[in-house]
């Protein structure tokens, strides 16, 4: 008997009908105020407009650091326990020493494992020492050091006051940073590629550039050139460091803009012992390894905070302002990849995707109309409640509509259709075999299902492989295209049935119009 | 209402006889798809590629010359300009830097948008990094590689081998005549072609998954009929499926292709040619190569392994 249960109707409908709800916010106008959970589809930036800009971590660079200050802890290390040692070198990854004497080695190997926790410490080529990250230290740190960046970032785009940016992590070291409505991230990317990372500095006073240049350079100052050209000889220990610093700001000196700064209490002691102690000498101002100015302290200042004067413009000064706000960088950060769309080209995109869309779909329905007659109706129905089935089932889950997903939509919608064409044949057979009308619907149905179950299964293994390794653009395709799958197997089926069932109940035909 | 009778009607086409003319054209189709890979090779897009891609957009015509003057000063390479759409007042700007690092990338783009100045609108900028070119093409070619694979499994799985091989030389035809006239027409390959291709694949197996699932009913149903009128009746007996659907998901794809825009054309290309080229393999070849083989046998084989007490 082609009977459907009354529950099973009541719950194909309330499926669509949850479908349709959740797909309502998409067709309101602009700015509707609705909760949280009940929001239109996110459009990609491919289609809003905006600004995707993918950044790495240099982690060589801050490795590189890191083993110039273990290099300089060995040092210390060994003159401190008076070890003999040859060719101290850091390179990009390790430091290495040389020590001839194996009681004093195996004693130096046991006090450079005290330096940092994570350090591995092996002897390589005899009697040369090699000191290194293991790999889990080193991977804590990278992740500590792209969190931190992450953190950075968003401070310094929430000073530019962009609208809803998203800052998200990829990978083991890599930042997705997306912009919408940015049309020009020139800026950002300039703000992004400076680490800004400031520190103060004595000058070394008593050696001058050309003596150090010829060599007489003691090995706690190094050379630094300066940023309106010029070198300066400076203290390699850092007098006051910028991670003291809580706040910046603009001001102007006799017309000329100064970056003002405030220190934390830590901060502005040492501040203030250190302009006490060298007063009359040159204090460097070092930001990202180059000397903004080196003024002379007048005198003692307390209070924690002070001015930086240099060749600034109001936006030069404006901008470092802006920097040690957000705080520095730990590593730099290098754009790897944009993708910037004009809202011109996003809008053009929508229309286009519309139009074809819509042309598609009146295609498909018509042709359908014209195959099938009354069926081809029912099928026309389906694919309409599909549409929003999709819809609903891609803002509830917050997957974001991009143009390739425009296309997988379509596509889906179109491929859709097959389910109803497989059903449909299936029963003009079984008509044909001389069957009754209800029997051969049935038929139809129960027949086809493993058919269509079969062909759709390889373009979702499709659409899951180009989801698992596309990116962006891609992946929305693949989403949209197995949502629409799956949602059109359930109304091409249930939905179809459903009707099919009500026509026969109340008409009661004697032939399937097929 | 119903109009195309002609659809929905019975047929009785005769599929198998034109076999030895379809391997042919089948044959040639492949070697030329074959020698226009390997010969003429791709046009990647900066997906793969790496690069800068720039489209503007200005009040009148753009002067291609004068822009290529006004950037003959950076160390550009492979630098193209094409004019879009019908005034001629937008135009693609694809380039190469000399020296392809990201930082000296990064400083092109700029370099290039103070060039132009601001008179253009820029409706798009994307700029791809060597490294990220490298990864995205590696990207594209184990997807690609594994969508094929697992499609290969789901059909070794699903059939007795006959069928198997049929689907695969199906498939593998299917993907490469397409891939062939991409290379042929010169289109973009870039992220979206390779989800197409993908997309074809699954659409190709679909189809061909079909007809099979009726030439192993028709088997099991007609004992008697010979394999040739068996897999001709099967064929006709899904003809107008093979139609309907294949017509629905063309239309699809050509509203795509004709009104979707220049970044979809190379993407609803692959489909558009892919459900042609599927619609025809899953009929001519894959489903006609079947004859090769003597497929009641494997029947009985089957039928006696999954039932040994049969005879008792």
């Amino acid at each position: 008997m082609y009977k459907l249960s009354s529950k099973r109707i009541a719950i194909i409908l309330a499926i669509c009908l949850v479908g349709f709800l959740l797909a309502v916010p998409n067709f309101l106008p602009q700015g509707t105020k609705l909760p949280s959970w009940w929001k239109p589809i996110s459009l990609g930036l491919d289609l809003q407009g905006g600004s995707n800009l993918l950044l790495e971590v240099k982690m060589d660079d801050v490795l590189k650091e890191r083993m110039a200050t273990i290099e300089d802890s060995v040092r210390q290390v060994l003159r401190e326990h008076r070890i003999r040692y040859q060719n101290l070198t850091a390179t990009d990854d390790s430091v290495r020493v040389k020590i001839e004497n194996s009681n004093a080695r195996s004693q130096a190997i046991g006090y450079f494992k005290k330096i940092e926790n994570g350090l591995t410490v092996t002897v390589v080529d005899n009697d040369v020492v090699e000191i290194k990250y293991s790999e889990i230290a080193y991977n804590e740190l990278q992740a500590k050091v792209v969190a931190q960046s992450i953190e950075i970032v968003r401070r310094r785009i929430d000073e530019l006051g962009t609208k809803e940016p998203t800052i998200q992590r990829q990978g083991t070291d890599r930042i997705v940073v997306q912009l919408p409505g940015v049309q020009n991230p020139e800026e950002v990317k300039q703000l992004l590629g400076k680490t800004a990372k400031m520190s103060f500095h004595m000058v070394d006073e008593r050696t001058s550039v050309a003596d150090a240049k010829r060599g007489k350079l003691s090995s706690s100052s190094r050379v630094v050139s300066g940023a309106e050209g010029g070198q300066y000889v400076i203290v390699r220990k850092a007098a006051v460091d910028g991670a003291h610093l809580v706040d910046a700001g603009v001001s102007f000196q006799e017309g000329r803009p100064v970056v003002s700064f405030k220190f934390d209490t830590v901060g502005g002691r040492k501040f203030a012992e250190v302009t006490k102690e060298h007063v009359k000498e040159h204090l460097a101002i070092v930001l990202d390894n180059q000397v903004i100015s080196a003024p002379e302290i007048q005198g003692a200042i307390v209070g924690g905070s002070g001015v930086i004067t240099g060749n600034f413009s109001s936006e030069t000064a404006n901008e470092l302002a802006m920097l040690l706000r957000s705080g520095a960088l730990p590593a730099p950060l290098e754009v790897l990849e944009e993708r910037t769309v004009g809202a011109g080209l996003g809008a053009d995109s929508i229309r286009e995707g519309l139009i074809a869309s819509v042309i598609g779909l009146i295609c498909v329905v018509v042709f359908m109309i014209a195959a099938y007659g009354l069926f081809g109706l029912f099928t026309t129905a389906t694919v309409f409640i599909n549409l929003f089935l999709t819809l609903g089932a891609m803002s509830a889950i917050g997957t974001t509509l991009t143009l390739p997903g425009i296309a997988g939509l379509i596509l889906s919608i179109a491929m859709a259709v097959d389910a109803n064409v497989l059903i449909f044949e299936r029963m003009r057979e079984e008509v044909k075999k001389g069957r009754s009308t209800r029997d051969a619907a049935d038929a139809g149905f129960t027949e086809a299902w493993t058919t269509i179950i079969d062909s759709n299964l390889t373009t979702l293994v499709a659409a899951f492989v180009l989801f698992y390794f596309g990116t962006g653009p891609v992946r929305g395709f693949a989403v949209t295209l197995a949502i629409g799958i799956a949602t059109s197997m359930f109304t091409s089926v249930t939905v179809v049935r459903v009707m099919v069932a009500a026509w026969i109940a109340r008409y009661k035909p004697t032939k399937l119009p097929i | 209402m119903k109009i195309f009778n002609w659809v929905t009607k019975d047929t009785n086409i005769d599929f198998m006889k034109p076999r030895k003319f379809t391997y042919a054209l089948s044959i040639v189709m492949v070697l030329l798809s074959c020698y226009w890979i390997f010969f003429t090779g791709f046009n990647y897009g900066i997906d793969f590629s790496g690069g800068i891609l720039m489209e503007i957009k200005s009040e009148t015509k753009i002067d291609a010359e004068q822009i290529r003057k006004d950037l003959s000063g950076l160390a550009l390479d492979e630098l193209t300009l094409q004019t879009l759409g019908d005034t001629g007042d937008e135009m693609l700007i694809r380039t190469q830097v000399d020296d392809a690092t990201e930082e000296n990338q990064r400083i092109a783009v700029a370099k290039i948008k103070e060039i132009l100045g601001n008179g253009y609108e820029y409706r798009r900028v994307e700029s791809v990094g060597p490294q990220v070119g490298d990864e995205l093409k590696k990207a594209g070619i184990t997807a690609s590689l594994i969508a094929i694979l697992a499609i290969c499994l789901y059909i070794w799985f699903r059939f007795e081998w006959q069928f198997a091989l049929g689907a695969l030389i199906g498939l593998f035809h299917d993907v490469l005549i397409t891939v062939g006239l991409l290379s042929f027409f010169k289109f973009d390959i870039s992220l979206t072609t390779v989800a197409a291709i993908l997309t074809l694949a699954g659409y190709s197996v679909n189809d061909t998954v079909v007809t099979y699932d009726r030439i192993r009913e028709n088997l099991r149903k007609y004992k008697k009929m010979s394999q040739y009128d068996l897999i001709n009746k099967s064929l006709n007996d899904i003809f107008s499926r093979t139609i309907l659907t294949g017509l629905t998901t063309m239309f699809a794809s050509a509203a795509l292709f004709v009104f979707g825009g220049e970044a979809l054309r190379s993407f609803s290309f692959t489909i558009l040619w892919g459900v042609v080229i599927g619609t025809y393999s899953s009929i001519y070849i894959s489903a006609v190569f079947l004859n090769v083989f003597d497929l009641r046998k494997t029947q009985e084989a089957q039928t006696k392994d999954i039932n040994p007490f049969g005879n008792v």
